[in-house]
């Protein structure tokens, strides 16, 4: 595995994690009730804080001057190699639980994985942020099975979320030449192997909040090779804007 | 001069005057986050490791250390983190869990591994106490109610 390949992979890992916490970290002050705007912003709080790992080792790895700061803040739309659904706009409470869910299981999985890397950075990481990635499935997945098993409102929700949301997660499973090579080189990270484990566990807690699993559909793909739906932008737009407008400042 | 006389266990006691920004009845050596302390002729070393990733009171922690570290001699002094062995609040010990039941705080319990109704109430002790959400004031706390002396309280989670 070439070392550029290695920091694309960690670079994927890292993006992933920021870009579904700014999202999150929009519910600051607006939750639903106190306690669950608490449990969001906590929940991001953990995925940035694992965000910053991989940057940390993805500037060691890249041994040019770069910074876990220059990375969140002074990448590019096309730099940038997160998930496309990670990006997609909070919608209501119910899309957001969903989104959460959907990719918890996904990162559950993975990280499961991904402890008994090849790379002991990697696994270190992972190791760790496990503990915490326990919490947010257990919590996005009780929300989920609350509302979709509410009432006729929140049911309805649920299923336009469903809608809504569904035609991303195929990217998860569809290995691009950096995870490709990860894999190869041993980090334990074969994407197509969670495919059937993540449906089955995703089935399960749809049957306990009476949802049905949708059909096969088109599904999107492009976010881990930079290709990115137009809210990306925006996000960084916000995100960077300190670092863009007062170049190098500091708290 | 003073480099020469200080030792590990002198190091340790130093460090148990740094708190927890978050929890200030808890020093960094009850929580269990230093890991070591590295001493040779002119140099130490003190390594720790985060309790959550992204807990914010790490960076506090840190300028702290090495705040303590700049006064005692040393021609360099680091402080590293390390995340592997990942923290566990097996790590705390029984007098740090014993303050946080003072101040106020139900200490970890190995019997409530995720939380759920029963943590005992550390103002009037009943276990008649309800889980409110799993997610408190800080990542590292779960909020609770007790339904007998009706006071809400944090519960330090099993981690």
């Amino acid at each position: 595995m070439s070392k550029q390949d290695l920091i694309d992979y960690v670079l994927h890992l890292a993006d992933n994690n920021l870009i579904l916490g700014q999202r999150n970290a929009e519910w600051c002050g607006h939750g639903p009730v106190l306690e669950q705007d608490i449990a969001i912003t906590n929940i991001t709080l953990d995925l940035v804080g694992q965000a910053r790992n991989f940057y940390q080792y993805a500037s060691q790895l890249k041994a040019d001057g770069s910074t876990e700061d220059s990375l969140a803040y002074l990448r590019t739309e096309r730099e940038y190699k997160n998930h496309l659904l990670l990006e997609l706009p909070n919608g209501d409470w119910g899309q957001t639980i969903l989104k959460q869910f959907l990719f918890s299981q996904y990162q559950y999985l993975l990280y499961h994985q991904l402890k008994d890397s090849a790379d002991e950075v990697l696994a270190a990481i992972a190791i760790k942020s496990l503990k915490e990635i326990t919490y947010h499935l257990r919590w996005s997945s009780e929300w989920v099975i609350r509302l979709g098993d509410g009432t006729k409102e929140s049911h309805q929700r649920m299923l336009n979320a469903i809608d809504e949301l569904w035609s991303y997660t195929g990217e998860f499973f569809e290995p691009v030449s950096y995870e490709l090579e990860a894999e190869n080189a041993k980090l334990n990270v074969d994407v197509l192997k969670l495919k059937e484990p993540w449906l089955n566990k995703v089935k399960e807690v749809f049957a306990e909040a009476t949802l049905p699993m949708p059909d096969k559909t088109f599904m999107h793909t492009g976010g881990k090779n930079g290709v990115h739906t137009e809210h990306l932008g925006y996000i960084l737009t916000e995100l960077q804007y300190m670092q863009r407008a007062y170049p190098g400042c500091e708290w | 001069m003073t480099a020469h006389i200080i030792d590990t266990n002198n190091i340790l006691k130093q460090l148990e005057e740094i708190k927890d920004p978050e929890i200030p009845v808890l020093s960094i050596v009850d929580l269990g986050i230093v890991r070591d302390v590295k001493i040779s002729d002119d140099e130490i070393e003190v390594v720790i490791t985060p309790t959550y990733t992204g807990c914010p009171a790490m960076d506090m922690i840190v300028a702290d250390i090495r705040m303590l570290l700049s006064t005692l001699g040393f021609k360099k002094y680091k402080v590293t983190r390390v995340l592997s062995p990942a923290w566990t609040t097996d790590w705390m010990s029984d007098e740090g869990k014993k303050k946080l039941q003072e101040y106020g705080i139900a200490p970890p319990n190995k019997k409530i591994k995720i939380p759920q109704d029963g943590v005992e109430c550390p103002l009037c002790h009943s276990s008649n106490t309800k889980l409110i959400s799993e997610f408190g004031s800080t990542a590292c706390k779960a909020l609770y109610q007790c339904n007998d002396c009706m006071e809400p309280f944090d519960y330090f989670k099993c981690h």
